[in-house]
């Protein structure tokens, strides 16, 4: 079963990279225009020793295996733009990224299960109103929250910087505006599910035991809930990842979306295959520990895995 | 995403009961989303001018009666552009969306009902293409297609088609393995018969309501794309261009990005709302 | 400190010793609030329970029992409106204590601790997510009455009252890794964890099969000797009438009849209770019609020593596990069906009785063994083949919602076999469709309707009428009265009777209710784990079992 599982993640981590490879090589335009910033800026000696260095004059499936053997080791080559290893450039990135992915998550997290569990089947009124909030936020762009945000908070009242700025005072206006769509989702999710457990029979059993309504929620329908939540993971990473590519580009932050951005607008191709192999790698990883987490919580799927 | 759209579509707002035809919510966006189809249609109607008329005299001019949303840094009619962007940003999310759903019902339904080995094989590919966060997945189209608005709209609607796909799928299998199919085989309905008659009509029904609320997404996505320079360029006049237009100006005109912005919002909401509405009006077809 | 010492004393009573009244309901009524006003569903019942009694409220779906017992937690249901004259129940110390206008608070202490509260089917009655011993322990860990680590020994001794062997093991294991009939002893074991006197029990056996249910029912009998009073509902009169001391019968939210069970039953006095029990399939209504009581004419004598149309040889069918082990779902079975009678296969879940339906409709192909259908080789035809035959073997099944496509009218539904199979026009199609609805006792506006809007035994009326529609020889009844009330069923199955005379049907009948495969059936093949233990006419079979599954199944079904 493992083995089975790891040549699944294997052939999807090979097909995504063919993929990438194909798209990558069926971009138009010289390579060597794009490495040097323009037609020939260089002459023909130097662009040679250019087209050696990152392996074009090869035919190209011998430039596609090496590629692949390449990435088996991690190596994804040299940026052209940057002109340093792809996964250099990325790791530098990566930290103001998951700085800010991490604390929208974290807030969106806290927002859904304090919304969900207080209105789940109950207080009719305030969940009419909450949840019609989020389906609103759910159908408003990011990056308009986001110059919502900017144009109260920086422009009228100047409580934040516009543009940049360092630690924690930069990052409030940026988390909000990612966390905002992600807790949405998450909050409908969760409701759902917790409605969805508490008209089970066993949530009558729980109730027939003098166990109080808030107990319930927490002691019993959160698990049912947890894995409805949990199916949702890809949708909610490819929402980070687009949210923070967004959310970036309006406060003007460092990160992953602003270096995949330049490495669309440049052609960089080592870099572009790196970003888009990573994010298919960790989306893999999701799923995986998605897996085992339904396995942790429920039970009954435990002796079908075996 | 139309994992996104399953979860819009399905969650319950308010009490569903009573007629669905007589609920505010209907009308409200319904006369809404009329007035932004004859925004496409008629554009001449909503404003005298031009989308592309300079004028030197108003420049960044606030919202006024002359100039109901303002004027940009060329003295364009910010009002006017966006009445004008409708017909390019709904006809990008309405044909992204259809691709999508084509290619999705294609791909799920082969995925579904073609024999073990090829079946097997188009999972694996729906799998990968899983695997790509949508965005990427438009953003690598771009890259390899270029900018403009077709590329646009393909991009936005090539990306989407696994995810139709697999909701497909699983809706064919689900049909598939139901007591009436297995029950028309016992009244002697042949295969082909029971594909067309039972499977397709039966797994394709619950992506009405999901493409509906898919053009909005799409909607959202394509200005997504146009705001980040990689869409849409300027000067045209789509929605997301005309956002990131008026990015530079946040300080000293905000109305140029804030009120567009607010037009897609509202937009979405109101698609995304007629789209549950019509899902309430379905089932109540069937459940009456 | 001072609640856990009262807990404790509690808890050194064995059982509530104290005799009396423990629980008074007098003229209670349950409204809902609806679009014209509130909506009555319980109009004035009352009744009483003393310590170690057993009241069984016998009713039909609709007809308010469940949602009485839910009251009686405080649990009717959101915007119920409850009054009742007086409520009142028996404390530990004996004193009566009203349990009207409680708070939820109130309510949360009564709960499980003074009354405790058995639903149907414990596979969905206990959270799937825990385990037995957290579920079990749950209601003393809420009332406070043990320390913790004092919980765990108590678990066991609930879990050992019941009878559930292995209390340790148990108590670790989650509801889906026992058998039924140990999940319901479980669930009972947590009903009375906080040692309620009076014990709810909302149709405790009706996902059980016969044997366990009677296992089941045992406990309850012990508990009531023990001292717990005991409210029972159900639907099923035959379990009502072995385990009661006193039965009332309840009716659109009114209890029409109460007394001691034997006198409800045997001398019943209101016409509702002589009609209930009338229409209870059983040996003595062998010949007479169910919902009216009269006599049936006999069947139309059938030639002798004519060929079967259908035909079962040596069937096995072989199911892989996804952990690769192999079940026989069925194992060498061979039956045949003569034209005009009907064979009963009666089993309990599990037995392979589905599956051999399944094999008579050519919907699964036999792994050995074949299958004669009027003398064709049905089970080696291909589709192809197979298809124009299929006309005359039709099939209703336990719940015609599922074999209905839900985008279809009853009348494009009657409709399907009439296109498949005859060249009749649109308007002729129609026609045929009227009659057919007629001949199923049903009014003709059915037809623009759909499934879901009708109630349970129209849906099965309408799949009948669209199995004759192609005018079968054969039909094959999966649990077709399954899911319906004892009224509804006799005339679903007065109506199949009435059928197979006229039009010389003859039937497959598949059910686990012993009753009703001896009402219906000339003969009769018992299964178990998918081998048939004993065939031969029904009267042989019931009145005189040879092998000793028969036995002891025949012993396990409650009697009126």
């Amino acid at each position: 079963m493992a083995l089975r599982r790891f040549g699944i993640i294997a052939a999807v981590l090979w097909g995504a990279a063919t993929i990438t490879f194909v798209a990558v090589k069926a971009i138009p335009g010289d390579p060597v225009a794009i490495l040097t910033g323009g037609e020939n800026v260089v002459d023909a000696a130097e662009r040679e020793a250019l087209v050696r260095q990152f392996g074009l004059d090869q035919p190209l499936p011998v430039q596609y295996l090496r590629y692949i053997g390449q990435a088996l080791r991690g190596d994804f080559g040299d940026s052209y733009q940057y002109r340093q290893p792809v996964l250099e450039v990325i790791g530098e990135a990566a930290g103001p990224t998951l700085q800010l992915a991490g604390t929208a998550m974290a807030l969106a997290l806290g927002l859904a299960f304090v919304s969900a569990l207080a209105t789940a089947g109950r207080r009719k009124g305030l969940r009419t109103v909450l949840a019609g909030l989020e389906l609103a936020v759910l159908s408003t762009p990011v990056y308009w929250v986001g110059l919502l945000l900017l144009t109260v908070f920086s422009f009228y009242l100047g409580w934040f910087p516009i543009i940049g700025g360092e630690g924690i005072h930069a990052l409030i206006l940026p988390a909000i505006a990612l966390c905002l769509p992600l807790a949405a989702l998450l909050a409908q999710v969760l409701r759902d599910g917790l409605e969805e457990a508490l008209l089970q029979p066993f949530a009558l059993t729980v109730r027939t035991r003098g166990v109080s309504e808030t107990q319930l929620r927490l002691r019993h329908a959160l698990r049912h809930a947890a894995l409805a939540v949990s199916t949702l993971t890809g949708t909610l990473f490819a929402g980070v990842l687009a949210g923070s590519i967004l959310t970036e580009t309006v406060f003007g932050r460092a990160g992953v979306g602003q270096i995949t951005l330049q490495a669309i607008k440049t052609r960089d191709m080592p870099l572009l295959l790196g970003l888009v192999m990573l994010s298919a790698l960790v989306s893999v990883l999701i799923n995986l520990a998605v897996d085992a987490l339904y396995l942790l919580i429920d039970p009954r799927l435990r002796r079908a895995a075996r | 995403m139309s994992q996104a759209l399953d979860i819009v579509a399905r969650v319950r707002i308010g009490n569903r009961a009573g007629n669905p035809w007589r609920a505010p919510g209907l009308v409200i966006p319904l006369a809404f989303v009329l007035l932004l189809l004859a925004a496409v249609a008629l554009p001449h109607w909503f404003t005298a001018l031009a989308p592309d008329a300079v004028d030197t005299d108003a420049i960044l001019l606030p919202p006024g009666p002359a100039h109901w949303f303002g004027t940009d840094q060329l003295g364009r009619d910010v009002f006017t552009r966006v009445v004008y962007g409708a017909s390019q940003s709904l006809g990008i999310g309405i044909g992204a969306t259809l691709i999508g759903c084509a290619g999705g019902v294609v791909l799920g339904t082969a995925a579904g009902l073609t024999p073990p080995v090829l079946q097997r094989l188009l999972v694996r590919l729906i799998d990968i293409l899983l695997a790509f966060p949508e965005i990427l997945l438009a953003l690598l189209l771009i890259a390899v297609l270029g900018r403009g608005p077709t590329n646009t709209l393909l991009a936005v609607g090539l990306s989407s088609i696994a995810g139709y796909a697999r909701l497909v799928r699983s809706q064919v299998l689900r049909v598939w393995q139901s007591g009436y199919v297995e029950h028309a085989v016992s009244l002697g309905e042949s295969t082909p018969a029971i594909i067309a008659r039972h499977v397709v009509p039966n797994a394709v029904r619950p992506l009405v309501v999901l493409a509906t609320i898919g053009v909005g997404n799409a909607v959202l996505s394509a200005s997504a794309l146009s705001f980040i320079g990689l869409g849409v360029v300027p000067p045209a006049a789509e929605w997301g261009a005309l956002l990131a237009d008026g990015r530079n100006f946040l300080d000293t005109a905000p109305w140029i990005s804030f009120l567009p912005a607010t037009v897609v919002a509202v937009s979405v909401i109101a698609i995304t709302i007629l789209g549950r509405r019509l899902q309430l009006l379905l089932s109540h077809g069937s459940v009456p | 400190m001072n609640v856990q010492l009262v807990g404790r004393q509690d808890l050194t009573l064995a059982a509530p010793a104290s005799r009396g009244t423990i629980l008074e309901v007098e003229d209670l009524h349950i409204a809902f609030p609806s679009r014209l006003g509130p909506r009555e569903v319980v109009r004035g019942i009352s009744f009483q329970i003393g310590a170690g009694e057993i009241l069984a409220i016998v009713g039909e779906s609709g007809s308010g029992k469940s949602v009485t017992a839910r009251a009686l937690v405080g649990l009717a249901g959101p915007g119920s409106q409850v009054h009742a004259k007086a409520l009142r129940l028996a404390d530990h110390d004996g004193e009566p204590r009203s349990l009207t206008g409680l708070s939820e608070r109130q309510w949360s202490r009564i709960r499980g601790r003074k009354i405790g509260f058995v639903l149907q089917d414990a596979l969905v009655s206990l959270d799937p997510l825990r385990t037995i011993g957290r579920e079990v322990g749950e209601p003393l860990l809420t009332h406070g009455l043990l320390p913790r680590n004092e919980i765990g020994k108590e678990i066991e001794t609930l879990l050992a009252r019941v009878g559930i062997p292995d209390p340790a093991v148990r108590a670790a294991q989650y509801p889906h890794e026992l058998s039924g009939g140990l999940r319901q002893r479980a669930l009972i074991a947590s009903a009375l964890a906080a040692r309620p006197r009076l014990l709810i029990a909302d149709e405790p056996t009706t996902a059980l099969d016969v044997t366990v249910q009677q296992q089941i029912l045992g406990v309850f009998q012990a508990l009531a000797k023990a001292g717990h009073g005991i409210l029972l509902i159900t639907h099923d009169l035959a379990v009502a009438a072995q385990l009661a001391d006193r039965i009332a019968v309840m009716q659109n939210g009114e209890l029409v009849e109460t007394g001691p069970a034997r006198a409800v039953l045997r001398d019943p006095r209101h016409e509702y209770t002589q009609r209930l029990l009338s229409a209870v399939p059983s040996a003595a209504t062998r010949g007479r019609w169910l919902s009216t009581q009269g006599t049936r004419p006999a069947k139309p004598p059938q030639p002798e020593r004519v060929e079967p149309i259908l035909a079962l040889r040596d069937i096995a069918v072989r199911f892989t596990r996804p952990d690769r082990s192999v079940t026989h779902a069925a194992n060498g079975v061979s039956l045949h069906v003569h034209p005009g009678a009907t064979l009963g296969i009666v089993g309990e879940s599990g037995s392979g009785k589905t599956t051999i339906g399944k094999v008579a409709l050519a919907l699964r192909k036999p792994d050995a063994g074949e299958v004669l259908f009027r003398g064709h080789a049905w089970s080696q035809l291909s589709e192809r083949q197979r298809r124009p035959l299929r006309r005359h073997i039709q099939t209703i099944v336990q719940d015609p919602l599922n074999s209905f496509d839900p985008r279809y009218t009853v009348e494009r539904i009657i409709e399907q076999p009439l296109l498949l199979h005859t060249d009749l026009a649109k308007a002729e199609r129609s026609a045929r469709a009227q009659e057919l609805i007629q001949l199923v006792n049903l009014p003709p506006d059915v037809l623009d309707r759909r499934p879901t809007a009708l109630s349970g035994g129209q849906r099965q009326r309408v799949s009948i009428a669209q199995a004759l529609a192609s005018e079968p020889d054969l039909l094959i009844c999966d649990e077709p009265v399954s899911a319906l009330d004892v009224t509804t069923q006799a005339q679903v199955l007065d109506l199949l009777i009435a059928l197979q005379h006229r039009l010389g049907l003859a039937m497959l009948f598949i059910s686990h209710d012993l009753g009703v495969i001896r009402h219906m059936s000339d003969r009769i093949a018992v299964m178990k784990d998918g081998v048939i233990v004993e065939t031969g006419p029904a009267d042989d079979v019931f009145d005189a079992p040879k092998h000793d599954y028969t036995r002891r199944l025949l012993a396990a079904v409650p009697r009126l």
